[in-house]
Formats: structure tokens, sequence, C-alpha cells
């Protein structure tokens, strides 16, 4: 299944033409024999610099699986993904280290706030930049803009358990940040925040799309902040599709 | 960044109160090590400090130190005729137990021959060695007694008039120091009662012996205590000790010597020797033995307390993972726990160590080697106890993260 991209988003019209993200036919089979689930099937998606992305779906249509797939965290069990134009995944083999590629080139942000406990807020952006190179002053520095940034500048030295559910949300969203990533994945990253917070994110994460020709996929059930996307698309038993946009809307 | 220290940061108490628990037990392994050099030192340091060529004991004995020995006193003179020989002189040296201020004293008793030997060798802290042949005594402090104080032994009183340290037996009772005549009269001395029966029993002997019907002035000698009847007294020297001549050659005066055939001859090594391999090497077989099983029940803990601290920061691994970090900077943060670990316990061990063992009843000795040696090991059981917890962080899969 080979779908073309719909852009609902006015200014999705001046984005590059240039692909961030590109995946052909991808599939995931769990289990065999009597037991084989089809996680997904036949995904095939393309997402350019810049372009923000929205993935609709219910509970258990395969989501998280296509997320985890692009994110080189699952790999398929067929099927190819292109990065920056670099075949990083064919079938379940990994065409490159995909640890050094997630650090350097895909941020995450996820439902939960998915931050390490016995690092403070600022230590958890700037454990990522360090893991990337930069230097400890560096990054520091860079932490704390990020952080002061999203609204959180003045919880920087808070341990993890001293913050709300949307701080560590931001949080979460700063590191994803920290290195420029070229890919941005959200699972679901407004969920533990109200309806303004949570629509700063979606517009920050269009925000970097732009300023960094970032292609960004974010799972979300959130309907108030869809017209924030360029593309949405639905997801069922497996099966990625384009979104009717009249109902979505 | 340091997540190793970060972790720390987050569960201090907990880590404090692991080091001090690992440091305990390194501390009974440091321990051991120490009592096993205490023994092996105060089994040597009498040899070493008496500083004799030559033992001569009991024809087939391990000398006073490991067992019984009884040589006559004659043997003096027969040794300082030998070639080569310089001085020889009595040694007498024996354990009492008494009852001293309402409690038991036990101390081991060394004969010193006067007028040659005075003690001026004996490490004093206190007082000065024997200026007179009687009732005089230096003692080891471990004994308890006091400058000045009075102690009763047998029939006589006998003042102690100087203080050594750290100068025990190889049995770790306290050295006390006489003249050789004092020595054996605590050593041979017997119940008033006992007397009187003996000499009557030898009364009786000598009514119906040919010789003291022959020689009745004899029967006079039979007054005498036991000791001091030299045709019918045992052997009273424990050995004798022989200082060869500077220039002569030790092997040839022991040769001449071992041709006697009622005492045999040590030199101060073989001695030496024969303690070590004797009454110090069962301890050290059974100390070492401790040991190991210490050094592994202090790994096997260690290794679930670096897999416990993991379990508890899987999540944090996991996550590190997604965000790129590689397999060392994880690996190294549980390495550098462990290593903490056992770095810490093993100050906690030395330091707690230093302040406990001098009030041990026996000495505790900590030398270089033994501390490094168990640094050494400390630093392998650290590596080794982490790798149950490598090899539950590198199972972790960041997918964990998303699933959880």
């Amino acid at each position: 299944m080979n779908i073309t991209s719909h852009e609902p988003h006015a200014a999705a019209e001046s984005l590059s033409s240039t692909l961030a993200i590109e995946t052909r036919e991808l599939r995931k089979v769990y289990g065999e024999g009597n037991t084989e689930v089809i996680a997904m099937q036949d995904a095939s998606v393309s997402v350019r610099q810049g372009e923000v992305v929205a993935l609709l779906g219910p509970s258990g249509s395969g989501k998280s699986t296509f997320l985890t797939a692009i994110g080189l965290i699952n790999p398929p069990t067929s099927g190819k993904i292109w990065i920056g134009g670099e075949l990083v995944m064919d079938g379940p083999n990994a065409q490159t280290d995909v640890r050094a590629f997630r650090r350097k080139h895909i941020g995450f942000v996820f439902q939960k706030s998915n931050l390490i406990d016995f690092l403070n807020a600022r230590e958890n952006v700037q454990i990522a930049m360090e893991l990337n190179g930069m230097s400890h002053r560096d990054a520091s520095v860079r932490a704390m803009e990020l952080l002061t940034s999203l609204g959180v500048g003045d919880r920087a030295n808070h341990a993890v358990s001293m913050l709300s559910g949307g701080q560590q949300q931001r949080v979460a969203v700063a590191r994803a940040l920290a290195n420029h990533p070229s890919v941005l994945l959200a699972d679901e990253p407004t969920a533990a925040l109200d309806s303004h917070r949570g629509r700063q994110v979606m517009e920050l994460f269009r925000d970097v799309a732009r300023q960094h020709n970032a292609g960004v996929i974010v799972v979300t059930h959130d309907q108030r902040t869809l017209d924030v996307f360029d593309t949405i698309y639905e997801m069922e038993d497996g099966v990625i599709h384009i979104a009717d946009q009249s109902s979505s809307h | 960044m340091n997540l190793a220290f970060k972790d720390i940061r987050k569960n201090l108490g907990r880590f404090i109160m692991t080091t001090i628990g690992i440091g305990m037990l390194l501390m009974i392994v440091m321990g051991m090590a120490g009592i096993y050099r205490g023994l092996l030192e105060d089994a040597t340091f009498l040899i070493h400090k008496i500083g004799a060529d030559l033992w001569i004991v009991q024809q087939d004995t391990r000398g006073p130190f490991a067992e019984l020995s009884r040589v006559p006193s004659s043997l003096v003179y027969r040794a300082q005729v030998v070639p080569g020989v310089a001085s020889a002189r009595e040694f007498v040296f024996h354990t009492i137990q008494r009852e001293h201020r309402g409690a038991l004293l036990r101390m081991s008793i060394l004969g010193l021959s006067w007028p040659e030997d005075k003690g001026d060798w004996l490490q004093l802290v206190a007082g000065r060695p024997l200026r007179e042949n009687h009732y005089e005594m230096v003692a080891d402090k471990s004994l308890g007694l006091q400058l000045g104080e009075k102690l009763r032994l047998g029939k006589d009183e006998y003042t102690i008039v100087g203080i050594t340290a750290g100068m025990v037996s190889t049995g770790g009772d306290g050295m006390a120091f006489t003249t050789l005549l004092d020595s054996q009269a605590i050593q041979f001395d017997s119940p008033a009662e006992a007397i009187r029966l003996e000499r009557a029993a030898r009364d009786n002997r000598g009514q119906v012996s040919e010789v003291f019907l022959q020689q009745p002035q004899l029967t006079e000698r039979l007054a005498l205590p036991a000791s001091q009847i030299p045709a019918i007294a045992a052997p009273s020297l424990s050995a004798v000790l022989v200082t060869v001549k500077p220039g002569a050659d030790l092997s040839q005066v022991k040769s001449i010597i071992e041709s006697w055939q009622d005492v045999s001859v040590y030199t101060t090594a073989g001695q030496e020797d024969l303690l070590v391999q004797g009454i110090v090497d069962k301890a050290r077989k059974q100390l070492f033995m401790f040991r190991v099983l210490l050094t592994i029940i202090a790994a096997i803990i260690m290794a679930l307390i670096i897999y416990t601290l993991t379990l508890d920061k899987i999540y944090a691994i996991a996550l590190l993972k997604l965000i790129g970090a590689p397999n060392r900077v994880i690996l190294g943060m549980i390495l550098q726990q462990s290593l903490l670990l056992g770095g810490l316990g093993y100050v906690v061990a030395y330091t707690v160590g230093t302040q406990l063992f001098p009030k041990f009843p026996r000495r505790v000795v900590l030398t270089n080697e033994d501390l490094i040696q168990l640094a050494i090991v400390v630093f392998v059981i650290s590596v080794l106890s982490s790798l149950m917890g490598i090899w539950k962080a590198l199972k972790v899969e960041p997918n964990d993260v998303l699933m959880s």
C-alpha cells in the first residue's frame, strides 16, 4: 500500500520536497503459527523535512509498533525504512548503528514523561547532549535555555519526582529537542497536559519541524490540536491510511 | 556527567548502609589475615629477640615453644667446650595459671640466665630490667600488672620492676621474665605437705637402700628439695642456647652437638620453621579457609546488591538506551558503582579495623602485603559482582520503556 500524503495545513505548501522519513511496506508480525499476530502491514509513509504528521487510531491499532519501528527500537519483520535519505532498516536488519543513529537524529517524547529518576530536570536534558559529544558546560547552558523556553527553567535543578506531570512532559520535550533531531517521534505527548499546554507543545513541534527541517510524527488522541498538523494519518488493525480530514476536523 | 554518582546521590542512605555492611565484612577478612600475622609474629618474636645461634633441646622434641623439653643443667658446660662456641646459657620457659587479685592470671615465664642476661634486650615501656638475682620480675603489659605491684607465686613474692609491650608467647599469653633460678622455683614449687611426704618417702627408701646404709651422710642430702639434689634431680632446663664465635662454622658446631645422643639441636631459623609449620600452620590453614569463605560471601552479597541496584534503575537504563547511550556508558555506570562500593567498603574496613583490632585480646597485625593483597581481591570481586548487573542491563531493550 502506497500512501500519498494529504496536506491540510496551509503552510505545508512551502515544505521541502526532501524526505525526512520514508517507509515502504513495513510489516510486523508477533508470534508464529496459531499465535501469530500481524501488528502492522504494508505501512508506507513519506514525511518531508519540516512536515508535522499526526497519527490517529484506537488502542491496539499498531500506532506504537509503527512509531517504534521508525524509531529503530522495534525492527519490522519486513519492509524498509529511510531516514534523511539513508536506508537504516532493511527488514529486521539494521543498516547502521541504530543506537548511535537514534542519539544523533531521533528525538522521542512519550505519553509518560520518561525521565531518568536519579537525574534532575536539567541533567535529564543535559545527558542527551553529553552522550552526543557536547561538553558538560555547553550542554548545561543549552539545557537551561531549552527548559526556560518551555517554561520550566525555574524547576531546572529540581528532582523529577518534585515536578508535576506537565512539567515532566516539558522536560521530556526539551530532551527530545536537545540534539536538533531530524526526526521527532512523539507518542501522545500531551496526554498529561491541559489543553493550553497541549497546544503549546504541538505548536512547538511544528516550530521545531519548520526551523530545523525535521520530520515530526505525533501519535495523538487530542482532536483539538489537529489543525497544527500538516498531514493526518489513521491506523486501524495494523493498516495505515490517510485520514478523512472532514471527520477529523 | 557521572551517572554512577548521580544514582548514588538519589539512594545515598541505602548506599552508605550497604557500604558499611560490606566494609564490616571486609574488616573481618582483613582481621583474619591480621590474626594470622599476629600468630606468626608472636610465635617467632621471642626466638628473634633472644638471639641465639643454636637451640639445644631434649632429643626428638621440637623445642620449648612447641612442646615440653627437658635437658640437664650440665648440658651448659658440655656446650661451652665445643670448639667454636662463644657462650652457652640456660633457658627455662613454662606457662603457669594462678589466681591474682581474685582473677585468673595466665602467663608464660622465661628464665633469664643471671648474671649474663638481665633482660637488657627486652622492649621496656616502663621501669627497668632485672637488678637483683631474686624476687624481681619484668611483665608484659598485656598481663595487666602495674609497676611496683607484688605478685605471689609459690612461696615467694615478686615485684614488678619493668613493663614490656607486645611480648607474648606462641599461645598468646603475656610473658614474664625472672632470673633462671626464680623461674625454676616457680616451676617446681610444691606445697609444704608434698615436700614433707616426699622427704619421708626418701628417708624410708634410704633405710633399706644399700647405698645409704653404707654412706649414712647421704641421708642428710635427701632433706634438700628434689631440684637441688644433683644425683637424682629431674632435668630442669628447657633448652640451652648457644652463641658461636664470630667466624666460626655454625654447621660444624651444630653437627658436633647433633652427634650427642641425648639432644636435638636447631638453628634459630630451624626453630622458627618448626613453630610456623607446627603451631601456626594449622591456624593459618583454618584462617585461610575462613578468609576464602568470607571473601566468597562478600562477593555474593556485593553481586546481589549491585544486581538489586541495577534492577532498581532498569527503567532508566532502558531509557538511556532509547536516547542512544552506548553500552559502555551503562556498563561503566554499573561497574563504577561496584568499584565504589568495594573501594569505600575497603576504606571502612581499614578505618574501623585499625581502631578495633588493638582492642582484641590477641595481636592483629596488618601488613602492607596483606592490605595490598586484599585490595586486589576487593577489586576483583567488585568487577565480578558487577557482571550479573551488567548482564541484566545488557538484556534490557529500549522498547521496554514504551511497553511499560
